[in-house]
Order: structure tokens, then C-alpha cells, then sequence
């Protein structure tokens, strides 16, 4: 039993921490720091600086041109991003589409679209959820049928998360109405600018235009941009949902929050003392350190497991219900230490159009409280977590 | 023992259920929240010939309730709609202070309030006071046969739409003392008065103020010189009533609308509901909220009791913790929708976990039963 990294390990973290002081533009953390969005420019930029060090591609296999890290160094590399608040990297073409590329496209799809991911040609966007469909993914109703070489394409998606950037899509839809749900449905690469799709905004609880829903009429897909077989598609996406998910745990990200809701305390007073002595506070933050300093631990466990060669199991899912229990509630301690001042509607204040009101670090709390409830609801809800831990632990 | 509402009370609750079921409905307040005001002066006039406002003052202030329990009936009503008009600052924080302390001129300005003819904001709270009911740090200072007073004020609810904010100020005592502050009662427009204004998270408008030289005459005192900290106390003890009985209030409506959904939304071909692991989760939402109702209850009850601050403490602990399960479980049943600006249950948990931020959250009010008890 060694807790602590390897040489290497160690010096690969310097790599990287060198490279963040180095590459990450200091305007673009002090955006993140401040809970601002960096806007399709932002991400775009990041991106480019990350591909240019080759690091973009860091999950992606060698033949395919990626760095090809394992679960060790990917999880040092999020870790010390999230340490050094750069931006999250936009994951749809990068670790959800590229990876079921690489193992169930064509050559010519791959060819085709992987460059395009890494250079920023294509901002791709998830088209998985539907209005009727969320925690029951498989009952999904986008039609496709097909019709010469083409598929036609009626139906809605939902919670398209950054939807109003992209140049494609990724759908699942079904194609076999007839067949058990999982077994009619295929997967679908989508031209965002074909005739007849239409992408609405949803404002969310915090004011922010963050998912869409993405209408289609009678939208014309060329044959060619099926991934893999016809009907086959549930089997692509539950590979990409077993593939890449080291960062699950958030473990940076709480980390990075920590930090924040304590600098916080030391500037806030209380009863005319600092906020952090205040036995109430200091003891909720305490509590919560504890269990991320134990998280982080089981994370580091399973994650070197992981680079050992073992498939991700439950693992995945406990990771899941616990980082996102903790980052909520650093979230909950981080709007409590700032007062009265959590009141404001910051959105004025973000877009720049105003003077801040009150201190500066107190303007995203209330926001990012209310948008980061979406944690423990996407990417399969805490429930259906749950749900698969029982089911495969439980042996029933 | 009796714990049914008066029938007064009984038709005070009714006629105002009525009432926002029918007007002020999800897109009506969506409506409201977006605009340049922040409230609506229409629903606001509606409400105070309602008798709305009246029955948050007694009979000698001219109007005709102003117990515990008319503020808890009003604000529940209020609260289960997600109702953003200012009550709680033109009525019972600045109405409030008028009638305890002003003398006949300026009384005449709570029959304003109660017609609904003018707004009112308290500018109490400072930059850095936190929660801090004591913590003033603006002057005044007597000049000739004016005042004149310096200082900034922070999260001014109402501030914009008020025609007189009620301005504590020292003139004596250190920055945490009881004694030494006043009450000034500042038209909206005095000279050396600033607002920066701003929406707010769960509705609504406040502003920061700043006070540069702003003269009022003597008259403009509410009450005698240094003693305010008193009157500000209670009034802020009737606006925990408020705050608690609207929290309440809305959780009661996100319980509801939880109910709803997990009745109507079908996944795996069922009502979500009808899988255990929501179901129990719901039932603890009704436990909890009968424990939220039992301590609205307690506070309105000993507003005029020696007991008041325990127990007011108390229950904005526990509305504390129990609305934020309640505003987080509703959302999490929900899933995404309840995300989403426009849905209903969107509002309603902001109000909910929003109201942790005036005067006081689950720790503050936790530490403060546990001083009231141990004295």
C-alpha cells in the first residue's frame, strides 16, 4: 500500500501544472473562478491551446492520434485543471461521440470526423433525452425511416446541452418500431443545418440559456451517417456510458469549491469574528471535508484499478451519487457564507453590464446552488444510479 | 384547545386563495418577474381592497388584524403562490416601524400603506452586517435643526419603488451596540440618496443605498433619539412570522405539484410514484412539512409572549431545514423539468430556500435558540 503517486506520476503532475501556468490565459480564470461563462469562443480557444500540446485528445488511443493516458493520468490532469480553474472541455465530440467512433464507426466516418473534433471544425451536441423519455432512455419515439439513401428523420430531443453552438448532432432514434425497445434503435450523425431541424432555448432555474430542445420535420439523413448497424445503436451508447468516466467523481471540482467557501468564510464576519471560526459553519465545512478527503481516496482506488486494466463497474455509479451529494452540498455552504448578498440576480452583473453588488465572489453562489441541482439529475439521475448498484451488487 | 382559524381569518384565507389561484397565475408572475419593476402595482391594488394590507395592522392602527396569526394566514396564502409584491417590506417592516413608533403626522402615511397608495422599504442592513440586527455603522449627526446622515445600505428590498425608506442610523454606542440607534423616516428622493438597483434571485427588486450628506429634519426622527434597536426587534420578530408562514407556504405547493408529477409522469411504464424508493421519500416531504406547520403555528402563537424570540428562533431553524429538503427533493423527483425557468416548481423553490437569506439562516436562528435557551 503506497497512498502517494509514483515518480513518474509525480513528475507528470509538474508537467502539467507547468503547463496550466503557462498555457491557461489568466483572463479565462478569472472567469471560471467567478462562476462566468466563457461563451462557444472561450471553449473554442481552450480547446485549441489543449490541442496544440497534443493534451486535447488525452483519452482518444494512440492510432488514433491521442495521447492515449491512462486512468491515473487523466485523473492528475482533470484534478490539477480543476486546481487551476480552466475551463471543463466541452466532452460531446471529444469523449462521448469520438470513442464510439473509434470502435464502431466506419473508416471513412473516422477519417472524416475525428480531425474535425480535434481542430474545432464540428461543435457536437448530445441527442439522446426526450420529453417522454429521460430516466427511461430506451423508450425514446424519434423516428427514422428510411427511405432510399437517406433517412427521414420526426421527432423531439431534449436538454441538448449547449445545443445552440453545434454544427451536428448525435442522435439516438428509432428505427424499428416493432422490435423490443432497446433493439429498434440505431445511432445517427446529424447535420445541424439540414432543413427542417429548429433549436429552442430552455432557460433554466438560474436565468441561464444552457439546453435546447432540438425539434425535427421530416429531416433528410444521408444513409452513409449511421454509426455501425442498423438497430444496433443502445448497444453504442451503453459503451460509451461504461467507457470514460475517471472524472465522474468531480473530486476537482469539489476540491476547487472547498477552497473557494473557505476564502470566502476567512473575508465573511459573523457575530463580528470570521465566518470560518463560527463553530455552526466550521462545523458543516469539516463535516464535508471529511467525507471528500475520503472520496477522493475511493476515486484514487477505483481509478487505479482502472489503469490496471479493470472495467469500471458500480464503481462508476457510487462515485457518481456521492461526488454529486458532496459538490451540492459545498454549493449549499457556499451560498450560506455569503449572507443577504445571495439575494442579487447576478446575471446583470455577469454579462457585465452593471457595477458587481456586494462582495465580488458573492454574485454566482445563489446561481450556481439552483444550476448545479442538475448534478444529481443528468447523466443518469442518483436514482437510476442507485437502482444499478442494487441490481448488480444485490445479485437479484 | 382550538387550533382552526377564526372565521374571520377562515374567509381572509379563502377569498385570498381564490383570488391568486385565478390571477396571479404561473405566467402572470413570470410575467411580472421579468419586468422593469419587479411587481405588478395592478395585483398590488387588487390585494389592498382585498383588505390584504388591513389585516396586517391592528384596529387602533387602522386596520384590522395584525396578530400572529393573521400574518401567518396571509403570508402561507402568499408564499403558496409565490407571490414577489413586496408585503413583508411596505407593510409589516416600514408600515410596522410607522405604527410603533410615529406620531400623528407621520401615521397618517400607514393609511397610505394600507390603501395601497404607497410603498415603503427598511434600509437597516449594511455591506457587512450579515445577519446582525445590531450592527449599524451609519451616523447621524445633528446639525442646527437638521440631520444629517452617512453611510451605506445593502440589499434594500423595495428600495425603487418606495416613497420613504425608514433609515437606521447611530447617534451613539460602537458598531455592535443596542443603544445609540435611531429611526429616520428619508423621502425616496432626498438629496445625497443613491440607488444602484437590481433583481433579485427569487423576484423581486432591491438596491444598495448610499447616504452622502443626506440632510432631514428633526421631524424625520420615528421615535426618540438611540433607542430604535427595540421597535426594529419586534418588527423584525412579525417579518420571521411572515417569512416562516411564507416558506411554509411554499412548500406546501412544491409538495403538491411533487405530487402531481410523480402521479402523472410515466417512466418503465408506470407512475414514477409508484416506485418505492419516491414514494417514501414524498412521505417524508408530508412528514416535515406537518412539522413546518406545527412551528409557523408556535411562532405566530407566542408573537406576544416572553417566549417570542426562543420561539421564533425555533421555527426558522426548522423551516430552515426542512425547506430546503423539501425544495431540493421536489426538484430532484421532478428531474429535469423542474430545472426549467417557466415550470412552476422553478419559482417556488427559489422563494423557498431564498428566504434562509433575510434576517437570518438554519445556523443563525440555531445559535440564537441555543443563547435564548441557556439564558
Amino acid at each position: 500500500m503506497d497512498l502517494s503517486y509514483t515518480k513518474e506520476e509525480q513528475a507528470f503532475r509538474e508537467e502539467v501544472r507547468t503547463f496550466l501556468e503557462e498555457k491557461l490565459p489568466k483572463s479565462m480564470s478569472d472567469k471560471v473562478r467567478r462562476g462566468e461563462h466563457i461563451g462557444k469562443e472561450g471553449h473554442e480557444l481552450w480547446h485549441s491551446i489543449l490541442n496544440e500540446q497534443g493534451w486535447l485528445s488525452f483519452n482518444w488511443p494512440k492510432e488514433f492520434g491521442g495521447a492515449e493516458w491512462n486512468a491515473v493520468q487523466r485523473h492528475i490532469f482533470e484534478d490539477q485543471c480543476a486546481a487551476a480553474y480552466a475551463p471543463r472541455i466541452v466532452p460531446f465530440g471529444l469523449s462521448m461521440l469520438a470513442p464510439v467512433l473509434q470502435k464502431f464507426g466506419s473508416k471513412e466516418q473516422q477519417d472524416h470526423y475525428l480531425p474535425r473534433i480535434l481542430d474545432g471544425t464540428d461543435w457536437w451536441c448530445q441527442g439522446y433525452s426526450e420529453p417522454g423519455a429521460g430516466s427511461d432512455l430506451a423508450s425514446l419515439k424519434t423516428r427514422a425511416v428510411r427511405e432510399g439513401d437517406h433517412y427521414v428523420v420526426n421527432g423531439q430531443k431534449t436538454w441538448t446541452t449547449l445545443g445552440q453552438y453545434a454544427d451536428w448532432i448525435f442522435c439516438l432514434v428509432r428505427t424499428d418500431p416493432d422490435a423490443k425497445q432497446q433493439e429498434g434503435i440505431s445511432f445517427l450523425l446529424i447535420d445541424m443545418n439540414t432543413p427542417g431541424i429548429e433549436v429552442r432555448p430552455i432557460v433554466l432555474l438560474d436565468g441561464t440559456p444552457e439546453v435546447n430542445e432540438v425539434f425535427f420535420d421530416n429531416v433528410r439523413v444521408p444513409v452513409e451517417n449511421l454509426v455501425g448497424e442498423e438497430n444496433k445503436g443502445w448497444t453504442y451508447a451503453k459503451y460509451l456510458l461504461t467507457h470514460e468516466r475517471t472524472g465522474i467523481a468531480g473530486v476537482g471540482f469539489s476540491r476547487a469549491g472547498l477552497d473557494a467557501v473557505k476564502r470566502v468564510a476567512r473575508q465573511e464576519s459573523a457575530n463580528g469574528r470570521p465566518l470560518i471560526e463560527n463553530p455552526h459553519f466550521a462545523a458543516r465545512l469539516a463535516q464535508v471535508e471529511i467525507d471528500l478527503m475520503a472520496m477522493s481516496t475511493t476515486n484514487l482506488r477505483i481509478i487505479s484499478q482502472a489503469a490496471a486494466g479493470a472495467a469500471p463497474g458500480v464503481e462508476s455509479s457510487m462515485l457518481k451519487v456521492k461526488g454529486t451529494i458532496i459538490r451540492q452540498e459545498i454549493n449549499d455552504l457556499a451560498r450560506r457564507a455569503v449572507g443577504p448578498y445571495a439575494m442579487p440576480f447576478a446575471s446583470e452583473a455577469v454579462e457585465g453590464d452593471n457595477d458587481p453588488v456586494g462582495p465580488e465572489y458573492a454574485g454566482p453562489v445563489a446561481a450556481q446552488y439552483f444550476n448545479n441541482r442538475k448534478l444529481s439529475i443528468f447523466g443518469g439521475s442518483n436514482e437510476i444510479q442507485r437502482g444499478i448498484i442494487a441490481k448488480v451488487k444485490m445479485g437479484g | 384547545m382550538d387550533f382552526n382559524l377564526t372565521e374571520e381569518r377562515q374567509m381572509l384565507q379563502d377569498t385570498l386563495r381564490r383570488y391568486l389561484s385565478e390571477r396571479y397565475t404561473t405566467t402572470k408572475r413570470n410575467a411580472i418577474i421579468d419586468s422593469d419593476a419587479g411587481h405588478s402595482d395592478e395585483i398590488w391594488g387588487e390585494l389592498a381592497e382585498l383588505g390584504v394590507i388591513g389585516a396586517l395592522f391592528t384596529e387602533e392602527q387602522g386596520g384590522f388584524g395584525g396578530a400572529g396569526f393573521d400574518i401567518s394566514t396571509v403570508f402561507e396564502e402568499l408564499g403558496r403562490a409565490g407571490v414577489v409584491e413586496p408585503f413583508l417590506d411596505t407593510a409589516i417592516l416600514g408600515g410596522g416601524l410607522i405604527a410603533a413608533l410615529g406620531d400623528d403626522a407621520q401615521h397618517g402615511l400607514v393609511e397610505e400603506v394600507i390603501g395601497g397608495g404607497l410603498h415603503l422599504a427598511l434600509a437597516h442592513g449594511e455591506p457587512a452586517s450579515r445577519y446582525d440586527l445590531s450592527r449599524v455603522e451609519t451616523t447621524a449627526k445633528v446639525d442646527g435643526g437638521e440631520i444629517v446622515i452617512e453611510g451605506r445600505k445593502a440589499v434594500v428590498i423595495n428600495a425603487e419603488a418606495a416613497g420613504f425608506l425608514i433609515v437606521s442610523a447611530r447617534e451613539g454606542g460602537g458598531p455592535f451596540s443596542l443603544d445609540g440607534i435611531s429611526l429616520f423616516l428619508v423621502p425616496a428622493d432626498a438629496d445625497g440618496l443613491t440607488m444602484q438597483g437590481y433583481p433579485m434571485m427569487s423576484g423581486g427588486r432591491a438596491a444598495e443605498v448610499t447616504l452622502d450628506n443626506v440632510r432631514v429634519p428633526t421631524s424625520a426622527r420615528l421615535g426618540a433619539e438611540g433607542v430604535g434597536f427595540e421597535a426594529l426587534a419586534d418588527v423584525v420578530a412579525r417579518a420571521n412570522v411572515a417569512l416562516a408562514a411564507e416558506a411554509m407556504g411554499a412548500m406546501e405547493s412544491a409538495t403538491e405539484l411533487t405530487r402531481e408529477y410523480l402521479m402523472t409522469r410515466k417512466q418503465f411504464g408506470r407512475p414514477i410514484g409508484t416506485f418505492q424508493a419516491l414514494a417514501h421519500r414524498f412521505s417524508d416531504l408530508l412528514i416535515e412539512l406537518e412539522q413546518a406547520r406545527s412551528a409557523v403555528t408556535n411562532a405566530a402563537g407566542h408573537l406576544d409572549s416572553d417566549d417570542r424570540d426562543r420561539q421564533i428562533a425555533a421555527a426558522r431553524n426548522l423551516i430552515a431545514r426542512t425547506g430546503r429538503l423539501v425544495a431540493e427533493e421536489a426538484i430532484q423527483m421532478h428531474g429535469g423539468i423542474a430545472m426549467t425557468q417557466e415550470y412552476e416548481l422553478a419559482h417556488i423553490a427559489k422563494r423557498i430556500v431564498m428566504t434562509d437569506h433575510r434576517f437570518g439562516d438554519a445556523d443563525y436562528h440555531l445559535e440564537r435558540f441555543i443563547g435564548l435557551s441557556a439564558a
